[in-house]
Formats: structure tokens, C-alpha cells, sequence
């Protein structure tokens, strides 16, 4: 073989690798990708049932109820529409009432938003970024609930 | 007093930084002996200042100086000492403390080991490394000084987060940090080779050592942050594709590529401009990995609370860094000279190969981490790419990879024999046909792809032994004289070896947990069991059980196998009442090599827990896996030929080193 040969070889085999790495992500993307949207938005845009979508906003205060088993139930809210939220199996160690939460499942025929995961996080004082985007959105956004815990208890920083 | 001190010694560091960044530099263009000397001594008192730094803020740990905002945040008296430490890196400020002492560190390596490396291209590259440890002075001086006191000092500190708190914390981070900084040294070589307009197989012999500890610090970094995440996290997911992990398996990818460039580098003065990109791109893709995780552009489980001014200097950083390095990769590259010609059926061949679809699967890594910030960005929408979409296009890259992985080795540089070496993989092949046939036949359900998986990796770990099999000719000659060549052989060629095997280890392991593993999720109350695969667990009830700072509330579970009673299981709520928060803290038992794994929720009143119950089939192979490639790597690091580095020319004294005393190979 030549240079230019053993060249194209090159080439022709990397430009082969290349499109089958964009068949997959392009058949990957069709099908695994999934929306971020809050208690408004799944109003606004008329989510319909069985389309997977993730939905975060607030854990409404006084909301939890635990049913059979290990069943539970709990509504999101954004400040402006609420929805509820069924969920099977152990909550992550972060989720509480008034909290951010984050839930990936879709909507039943009912408008109950069945969620099969609960998305867990590292800190208490950490907010999904995208439950602040939305709760800005609405207007209900206060700062301190990102201050809220980050400042020392007594005298002020520095 | 000593926070001041340390505050100190970091700006001290940064302006020693720029000495080193600029002066040696000079010197190696105007060809000036003295200046391009200052690199050593600059980057020896670099890394004195900023050691003296990080125990100065070490030191605020231990004592508890809570007057320290950044110690009154993250620390707590009754903490145990070693998490004291570790918290030291359990925050922003003080994680970025820890790259940069990895940073000066690895500069002062290069500075001590370096002495067989041209004048030139050691102060360019220790120039570089100063440019980027100045970089990272300035973002920790301006944006996140972890020095920062408070006027009326509180008289406790807030704690630690408690997911935190965990022996876990002691080594992940050091450890994956050790692998994104390390391949900040290649870069910087790869600079410094640039400037030059001048590299050989020489350059890649200094570089290789670099390249493998990296990469093997950042394999058992991955590895131990995804058996911290399985035992902590309470669901027992060895692997989330987490935008944060993906950040640390995208520099490990292109490191792995990396290392296979570098060795038809050295030996075969090949792949020139190719390696050079590829020691550019592992940086920069550890950059971006900080990037992601330091900024909170994204939402991930290691998000810690976020300033976006950190956000953007860190982009600023990455802009001029990356950017930089690329621009001047473009205008210097076609100086470098290309050699060493070979035919697509070879040694090379196969590494080219291995190159082409480890980067191919690192952009499709990249695409899905980045797609959903573009998305953003240009249209609002906001999306999350999960698991599937890395499951079906990392997946079906690393398949052709597997499969051609045995046959390396087995080729010839230059020109290989593929019949050749299909022949010496037959007995692997039918190896791993029966293997695939015995996962049909013995494990009922689970998908139709797992058993084929099976067989890949019982390939890939036969490939292995295959190599050695057929370099000690252990099969054709008498025991004795094939143990002498099993001894004689290059301990690179066993590093090779047990790193593929490791690979094949820990696809066994991925396949057996997530294709054959059970899950139970069930609330239990005390006296019940519960079953899941040969085992029966029994509730016995809850207890208490006090820590130095949290309390813990206790399920005991005993387990039998059959009517045999195999042992007890203690998954536990841990509450830390500084913080108000609670974690699980998950029961692990090991048989052979799977687990059984019981996590628990908070107590019902009337007794009963919810629980979460899993069998994890082989789920140990994942881990120890990496522990071979660890293996591999450090056998390959410990050979000769990387040891003393490459033959100096005529001119030059003999080396008196304790290497040169060693009988030849």
C-alpha cells in the first residue's frame, strides 16, 4: 500500500466510526431525553398523560401523606399551580416539606403526577437550579432561601 | 494568626507563580542558561508556599478555630479528627486548596525528577505549569478565600454535611484530583514540546510516567467515588452518568487514549500531532470537569452551594487555557514532522483503533453532558439527558473496542499478522463461547444482550492471558526455561496484561449486577422477612445507638440462606443534630463476590420501617477490576526502560544513578 492508501484507510475508517457514533446519539436523543417543567408549565403547555417529564418546584407544606405501604403522596408546587405527586418506595434523605424537589415520572390519566424517582441531594442548603429558575419565573423566588442557611447564626461575615 | 499566615503564603505563592511562568520561559527563547535555571529552585518554593498554605488551613480544622468562616461552615468540634481533616476538602473553598497543592506538587516532581530532561523544555514546561497554578491563585484569592474570618467568632461550627462524613471523602477526592492535576504535567510538556516546534520519541518517553500515574490515580478515584456513592447514597447505583462523573470519565477516556498514543509515540516515533492533541484534550477535559462542578451551571448530586462569579472565572480560566493551547497547537503543529510509517493491519493499527473509538466515546460523553446547557441556552427549554442515552451510545462504542482488545498485543508493529493472532485467540474465543453458552443456560431472565456481554468480557480477560501465555511460550517450552522468560519479560508487557484483564473483571461485574441483580422494596414489621435471590432476611426490631455526633436508630436484620443462619445486618438513620439532618447509612455483606445490600427509612409508630433490599450479583468484579488496572499501571510505571527515562547523548556524564548499576534485560 501507498501512504496515500494507508491514508485513506485512515480517514475512511475514522470518518465511518464518526457517523455511526452520530447514528447513535441521534437515535439516543430521540428517545431518552426528557423535559424539565414546573406545576405551571405542565398546566401551560397541556403535558399529556404517559409523556415522561421531570417536575420540580416546592414540597407544599402540609402536603405528605403516607399511605399504604410505602406509597406516598405529596404535592409540587411553583407558588402559582400545584400538582400531586404519588411516589413508591423510600424517600431520599433530603426531602422535606417546603423543600425543592425534583420528580421524574408522567402524568396518569387523572392528573396525578405518578414519579418514579425522586432525584436525592448533597446538601441541605442546595437548590435544583432548575426549581429556582421556575420559582423566579412565578415570582415567588425569595432570596433567602439560598441565604437562608449559608450565614453564620451569630455576628455578621468578616 | 495562622489564617493570616496562610492567606499570606498564598499570595506569596502566586507571585513566585509568575516568576516561574515568565522568566524561565524567556530564557529558553533567548537560549539564557541562568534564567531557564530558575525553574527548579521557583518551583521547589512554589509548592513550599502553597504546602504551607493548605496546613495552615489544616490547621484551622484541627484546632476548630471557628472565627474562620470557611471551618465555622463545614466543621464541628465533636467531629473525629479525620473528618475533621477530610472536611478540609468537603467545600469549595477548600477542595480548590486541594487542586492547587496537587498542582505544585506535581511541579515540584517534575522539578525533582526532571534532572535528565533538556534544559529547554523542562523550564517550558514548568513555566506552563506555573501559568496555570497562577490561574488558579488568583480564583482562590479573588473568588474563594477559604481565609476568610468572621468578627464575632460563633462558638460552635455547623458541621460537616453529613453525606460527607464518611471515610469515602478521605480518599476520593485526593485521589481523582491526583488524576485531573497529573495530566496537567503532559500538558504542559505538550506546550513546551509546541513552543519548541520540536518532539521525538524521547519526549514521550518523559511523558509516559506522567501520563500513567494520572491515570492510574484517576481510575481508583473513579473507582472508590462509585463504591462511596453505592454504599452511601442508600440505592446501591454503582454508576449514575451524573453530569459530575461523567466530568471525571471524559479526562479518563482521553488519558486511556493517551497512554496507547504515547506507547507508538515512543516506540515507533509515530502519532506526533495526534498525541500532542490528545495530552491538550485530557486537560482540558479536566478542566471542564471542574468546570461543571465548581460553577453550578449544572444540577448534580456534588453541587455545592454557588457563587456565579466562581462561575465565570472559572469559564474565563478554561477560555484562556483551552483556547490558548489549541490556538497554538494549530499554529506550531504542522512543524512537528511525522515518521514511523505502518500498515492498518498492525500494533499500531490496533492502538490507532483504540484511540479512534475511546474519543469517539468520550464526544458522545461530552455531547450528552453539554447538550442539555446548549439546549438551554439557545432555546430555554430545559432537559435532562439520562442514563438511556449514554447506555445506547457508550455501550455500543465500547463493543468493537472489547472485542479487538486481545488482538493488540498480539500484532506486530509495523506490519501484523491478523490470522496469526486469531489463531493464538482461538482457545479465548471458545472460552468465552462456552462462557456465553453456561450465562444462557444458568441464569433464567434477564436481557438477551447479557449472556453475549458475559462472553466479551471472559474474552477479554482469555485475550489477556493469552498474551502472556504465548510471550512465555509457557505451552511449548519445558516449565523452568518458560518461567525465566515469564521473569525476563518486560514488566510493562505484565502491566499491559493485568490492566485488560481488569477491564474484563469489571464489564463481568457491571453485567452480572445490572442484568441478574434483585431489588425488594417492601415495609417490614419486626418479626417479618423478607426474601431476595437464595436469601431470607428477618426484621428483629429497631435500637438506638449514639455517635460522637449523630445518633443513630438501628434495624437489625438476621439473614439465613436456606435454614443456616449466615449473620446479622445493621442498616441504620443516622441524625446529625447540628444540621437537622438525616442520612441512611446502608448494610453491606459480602458473599464471594456479590452483596447483599439492606437500607433503611425513617420508623413507622407502629413499628414497622420501610425497606430497601437488594442482591447485587459480582458487583464486587466492578471494583476490583479497577483494582487490576491500578495493578497494571503501577507494573508498567515500575519498568526499567520508564525508570531511567531515555539515553542521554554522548556528550553528557554518565548517569550515576542506582538504576544504571542494574544488570541489562
Amino acid at each position: 500500500m501507498t501512504r496515500k492508501q494507508r491514508r485513506l484507510v485512515l480517514i475512511g475508517g475514522s470518518l465511518g466510526v464518526l457517523a455511526i457514533a452520530v447514528g447513535l446519539m441521534l437515535n439516543a436523543f430521540r428517545d431518552s431525553i426528557v423535559f424539565f417543567n414546573s406545576p405551571s408549565d405542565v398546566m401551560e403547555k397541556h403535558v399529556g398523560p404517559g409523556t415522561r417529564i421531570r417536575l420540580g418546584g416546592l414540597v407544599k407544606s402540609g402536603s405528605l401523606v403516607r399511605g399504604n405501604g410505602l406509597r406516598i403522596r405529596f404535592e409540587i408546587t411553583d407558588g402559582k399551580d400545584e400538582i400531586p405527586v404519588t411516589y413508591d418506595g423510600v424517600l431520599p434523605d433530603l426531602f422535606r416539606e417546603g423543600q425543592g424537589v425534583v420528580a421524574e415520572g408522567a402524568l396518569d390519566g387523572s392528573g396525578v403526577f405518578d414519579a418514579d424517582t425522586i432525584l436525592a441531594k448533597h446538601d441541605a442548603t442546595y437548590m435544583p437550579k432548575e426549581v429556582v429558575d421556575a420559582l423566579k419565573k412565578s415570582g415567588h423566588w425569595k432570596d433567602d432561601y439560598a441565604q437562608r442557611a449559608a450565614l453564620p447564626v451569630t455576628g455578621a461575615s468578616k | 494568626m495562622i489564617p493570616e499566615l496562610g492567606h499570606y503564603a498564598l499570595m506569596l505563592a502566586f507571585g513566585i507563580a509568575l516568576i516561574q511562568g515568565t522568566m524561565p520561559i524567556f530564557g529558553a527563547r533567548s537560549n539564557d542558561p541562568l534564567l531557564m535555571s530558575m525553574a527548579t529552585p521557583a518551583a521547589l518554593a512554589h509548592f513550599a508556599f502553597v504546602a504551607l498554605a493548605f496546613a495552615a488551613l489544616a490547621e484551622c480544622y484541627v484546632t476548630s478555630d471557628f472565627s474562620v468562616l470557611n471551618v465555622y461552615e463545614n466543621s464541628n468540634s465533636a467531629m473525629p479528627l479525620i473528618y475533621r481533616l477530610t472536611s478540609i476538602w468537603g467545600n469549595h473553598e477548600g477542595s480548590m486548596m486541594l487542586w492547587l497543592s496537587i498542582l505544585a506538587f506535581f511541579g515540584a516532581l517534575v522539578a525533582i525528577f526532571g534532572g535528565n530532561l533538556p534544559a529547554a523544555l523542562k523550564a517550558d514546561a514548568l513555566g506552563v505549569q506555573a501559568w496555570i497554578a497562577a490561574a488558579f491563585e488568583l480564583f482562590i484569592l479573588i473568588t474563594s478565600n477559604p481565609f476568610v474570618r468572621i468578627a464575632n467568632a460563633p462558638f460552635e461550627g455547623r458541621d460537616l454535611n453529613p453525606i460527607l462524613q464518611d471515610p469515602g471523602l478521605a480518599f476520593h477526592p485526593p485521589m481523582l484530583y491526583l488524576g485531573y492535576v497529573g495530566f496537567s504535567i503532559t500538558f504542559s510538556f505538550a506546550i513546551a514540546a509546541l513552543l519548541e516546534g520540536r518532539i521525538d520519541a524521547a519526549w514521550a518517553r518523559w511523558v509516559r510516567p506522567w501520563v500513567l500515574v494520572a491515570w492510574m490515580c484517576l481510575t481508583l478515584g473513579i473507582a472508590g467515588g462509585s463504591y462511596w456513592s453505592y454504599y452511601e447514597l442508600g440505592w446501591g447505583g454503582f454508576w449514575f452518568w451524573d453530569p459530575v462523573e461523567n466530568a471525571s470519565l471524559m479526562p479518563w477516556l482521553a488519558g486511556t487514549a493517551l497512554l496507547h498514543s504515547a506507547v507508538v509515540m515512543e516506540k515507533r516515533d509515530a502519532l506526533k500531532v495526534w498525541t500532542i492533541l490528545l495530552a491538550i484534550l485530557a486537560f482540558s477535559l479536566s478542566l471542564i470537569g471542574t468546570f461543571l462542578v465548581r460553577s453550578g451551571v449544572l444540577t448534580s448530586v456534588h453541587a455545592f452551594a454557588t457563587d456565579p462569579r466562581r462561575g465565570v472565572f472559572i469559564l474565563a480560566i478554561l477560555i484562556a487555557f483551552i483556547g490558548g493551547a489549541l490556538s497554538l497547537y494549530a499554529w506550531r503543529a504542522p512543524l512537528l514532522k511525522q515518521g514511523g510509517l505502518f500498515a492498518p493491519i498492525s500494533r499500531e493499527g490496533a492502538l490507532v483503533f483504540n484511540n479512534l473509538f475511546l474519543v469517539t466515546a468520550c464526544a458522545t460523553v461530552l455531547i450528552g453532558t453539554l447538550y442539555p446547557l446548549a439546549l438551554e441556552a439557545l432555546t430555554g427549554d430545559k432537559i435532562s439527558v439520562g442514563p438511556p442515552f449514554f447506555n445506547s451510545t457508550f455501550g455500543p462504542l465500547f463493543v468493537p473496542l472489547m472485542i479487538v482488545m486481545p488482538f493488540g498485543p498480539l500484532m506486530g508493529w509495523k506490519r501484523g499478522d491478523l490470522l496469526g493472532a486469531a489463531q493464538r485467540l482461538l482457545a479465548a474465543a471458545m472460552l468465552a463461547a462456552v462462557a456465553m453458552a453456561a450465562a444462557f443456560a444458568i441464569a433464567r431472565g434477564g436481557p438477551v444482550l447479557a449472556p453475549f456481554g458475559v462472553g466479551v468480557a471472559v474474552f477479554v480477560m482469555a485475550g489477556a492471558v493469552t498474551d502472556i501465555v504465548e510471550r512465555t511460550m509457557i505451552l511449548r517450552l519445558p516449565l523452568r526455561s518458560a518461567l525465566l522468560r515469564a521473569v525476563g519479560l518486560p514488566r510493562s508487557a505484565w502491566g499491559t496484561a493485568f490492566a485488560h484483564f481488569g477491564i474484563g473483571v469489571a464489564l463481568l461485574g457491571i453485567i452480572g449486577v445490572t442484568a441478574w441483580g434483585s431489588e425488594r422494596i417492601a415495609e417490614v414489621k419486626p418479626g417479618q422477612s423478607l426474601d431476595v435471590a437464595h436469601y431470607r432476611l428477618t426484621f428483629e426490631g429497631t435500637f438506638n445507638r449514639a455517635g460522637p455526633n449523630y445518633q443513630d436508630v438501628v434495624g437489625r436484620f438476621t439473614v439465613y440462606r436456606g435454614s443456616e443462619l449466615v449473620g446479622a445486618m445493621e442498616p441504620s438513620r443516622r441524625t446529625f443534630p447540628a444540621r437537622d439532618m438525616a442520612v441512611t447509612e446502608a448494610a453491606l455483606m459480602t458473599r464471594g463476590v456479590s452483596q447483599i445490600y439492606v437500607s433503611i427509612g425513617d420508623p413507622n409508630k407502629d413499628g414497622s420501617i420501610p425497606v430497601r433490599l437488594y442482591f447485587k450479583p459480582q458487583v464486587l468484579l466492578i471494583w476490583l477490576g479497577a483494582a487490576f488496572m491500578f495493578f497494571g499501571g503501577a507494573l508498567s510505571l515500575s519498568d526499567r526502560r520508564l525508570r531511567i527515562g531515555a539515553p542521554r547523548p554522548a556528550k553528557a556524564k554518565p548517569a550515576r544513578t542506582k538504576a544504571s548499576l542494574q544488570p541489562a534485560e
